[in-house]
């Protein structure tokens, strides 16, 4: 048992690719651990980030500047009363967000956060997770239409209209991009997650700086398109709030809808963590040509380490801002504490074998969080398009533009 | 990584097609049958997957269970349940279903008993890890002129319809 558990350690395979289960389901575990945390971060990141956009201080009572207001909110949601509209279908009611947040999760299974950090590794990656994150389209369908009830069927109506067409053109993008991975010595390409970043590994570049400027066009459609798959700002029609009320899931309440928050935000992450393999090297370390050799090596691989002290610094400096009044003293030493944490894992991660097998996962997440963090920024700036607007750039911007980009990849793939 | 309880799936996964399958055409709500065939369509996905061809359940789930059921699903949803429970939901037609029925059965029972003759026993083979590869090389490269006619076909389908739809173009 021992030796199962221990023989993959060796291996550079994927536990899936490996046939080790007992990996499997500890890299799934982990995941869903880290999406849910994420999930949670992202609600008060969210909050603060478009609070301070707009010169205001956000949550501030629950804990230290808010930082205990998402685990306030979802036990709300988990204490609130489940209700069912007496009209409501409810078995498609029952199973449509369930049917969301599994396809929301499923997708993760092939995500590759280093070249061994995958659940498992598939022959059909990129169609698996563009797949399986559109099915969760049937779910936001389902909800709306099991409601019975206008608003959310106006939403469900327009969700299911805006998500397939924008799939169109996030299809020629990441189509353009895997044309790309078979320009090697075999002519192959691949649509395995892990072999498309290896792709970029083996071409010394990020395929958005590749043919410039054609990966970087193909990166700018697949980065609106995914915006407007995952039904957010400036692209968030099916949730309106002006308009619809809350879209397609008006009737949901408590449990259920924390559920649709949920799925929310981890399709998010996953079409990001998409864009990232794609686009921009997956877990590779920025400037791999430029600043190359054994102490640049060295020098990114201190980052993560550095970034978790920095964390650490600035928790600890608003420690010290703490009011000092009694009233905040459990707050002050939660507060110091979390930073002590945060230091705790800045100096674990300065060990080398720790730092060897993590760095792979912090430059995947890094990228994914900066692409998270564009979300915050777009719903901070833009205005909410119409809906014939929408139409308008998803089919006669985006898809031409999709096709042209494909074509001239084709071109230039043959050419040099 | 060797495949696990294959025979179980099988059936499993055949049983779950086949009866929603039945639940497609005995459902009298529209939505709940399109639901039936989404979960239909997802059987037969994972019955490909255990053929090993995973492009073609790939292809199956996002073009069938995400695409065009969901454009199934946006005409559906706005049918009013109430007028359309009240219609007759099968036709009369006991002597052409009987002859189809009939026929169909013919043509299995044939295949069960001279399948082995009829089908190589090897046809070509096609490894999980490359199915896509080779899946492309059979379609851009043999069967090049057939699939170039299959696209060239939607495409009149496709002007078809915005035609019909459209008076003024």
């Amino acid at each position: 048992m021992l030796d199962y558990i221990t023989s993959y350690l060796k291996s550079d395979l994927t536990p899936g690719s490996a046939g080790n289960l007992f990996w499997a389901f500890v890299y799934i575990v982990l995941i869903f651990l880290g999406l849910s945390v994420a999930v949670i971060a992202m609600n008060w990141l969210e909050r603060k980030i478009l609070a301070h956009m707009q010169v205001r201080l956000g949550p501030m009572r629950v804990g230290p500047h808010g930082l205990l207001q998402p685990i306030a909110d979802a036990l709300k949601l988990l204490i609130k009363e489940d209700i069912m509209p007496s009209a409501a279908d409810p078995w498609v009611f029952w199973s449509a967000p369930l049917l969301v947040v599994i396809t929301a999760f499923t997708v993760f299974v092939v995500v590759p956060f280093g070249p061994t950090h995958a659940v498992t590794d598939m022959n059909i990656g990129v169609l698996f997770m563009l797949g399986v994150s559109s099915l969760s389209v049937l779910g936001v369908v389902m909800a709306g239409w099991a409601s019975n009830s206008h608003y959310p069927l106006m939403g469900a109506l327009r969700s299911s209209a805006q998500m397939v067409s924008y799939e169109i053109a996030m299809g020629l993008a990441v189509i353009s991009a895997v044309l790309m991975t078979s320009l090697n010595n075999e002519g192959t390409g691949t649509l395995s997650m892990i072999g498309i970043v290896q792709a970029q590994q083996a071409q010394h570049v990020w395929f958005a700086f590749k043919f410039f400027p054609l990966g970087l066009i193909a990166f700018f459609i697949f980065a609106v398109a995914m915006v407007a798959e995952t039904n957010r700002a400036p692209f968030d029609l099916p949730e309106a709030e002006s308009e619809l009320t809350a879209g397609f899931h008006t009737e949901y309440s408590g449990f259920r809808w924390s559920l649709f928050f949920l799925a929310e935000y981890s399709a998010m992450i996953a079409v990001s963590s998409i864009a990232v393999t794609l686009w921009l090297g997956g877990w590779m370390r920025p400037f791999p040509n430029a600043l190359n050799g054994e102490t640049w090596d060295l020098v990114f691989s201190l980052v993560p380490g550095l970034t978790f002290l920095l964390l650490a610094a600035i928790t600890f400096y608003s420690t010290a801002r703490m009011p000092k009044h009694p009233y905040f003293k459990v707050q002050t030493i939660g507060l110091g504490g979390f930073g002590a944490v945060l230091a705790l894992i800045g100096v674990a991660l300065f060990i080398p074998p720790v730092r060897d097998r993590v760095q792979d996962i912090f430059w995947f997440s890094a990228k994914v969080a900066f692409s998270m963090y564009m979300y915050i920024w777009y719903r901070g700036t833009f205005p909410r398009y119409r809906f014939d607007q929408l139409m308008k750039v998803g089919w006669k911007v985006l898809l031409p533009l999709g096709i042209g980009v494909l074509v001239l990849t084709a071109i230039a793939g043959i050419l040099f | 990584m060797a495949p696990v309880a294959t025979t179980f799936f099988f059936y499993f996964l055949s049983a779950l097609t086949v009866l929603s399958g039945v639940l497609v055409i005995t459902r009298k709500n529209a939505v709940h049958s399109a639901l039936a065939l989404i979960v239909s369509l997802l059987g037969q996905a994972a019955l490909y997957l255990m053929l090993y061809a995973p492009f073609v359940a790939g292809v199956q789930i996002i073009l069938y269970a995400g695409g065009i059921m969901v454009l199934f699903l946006f005409v559906i949803m706005l049918v009013s349940i109430e007028k359309a429970q009240k219609e007759e939901q099968f036709n009369q037609q006991w002597l052409v279903g009987l002859a189809a029925a009939l026929a169909l059965g013919a043509l299995f029972v044939l295949v069960y008993v001279k399948g082995r003759a009829l089908f190589p026993d090897r046809g070509i083979l096609m490894p999980e890890q490359s199915n896509t590869q080779q899946v492309a090389v059979l379609l851009y490269g043999n069967y090049m002129f057939t699939f170039e006619i299959a696209s060239l076909l939607l495409l009149v389908a496709i002007i078809g319809a915005v035609v019909m739809a459209k008076k003024r173009i």
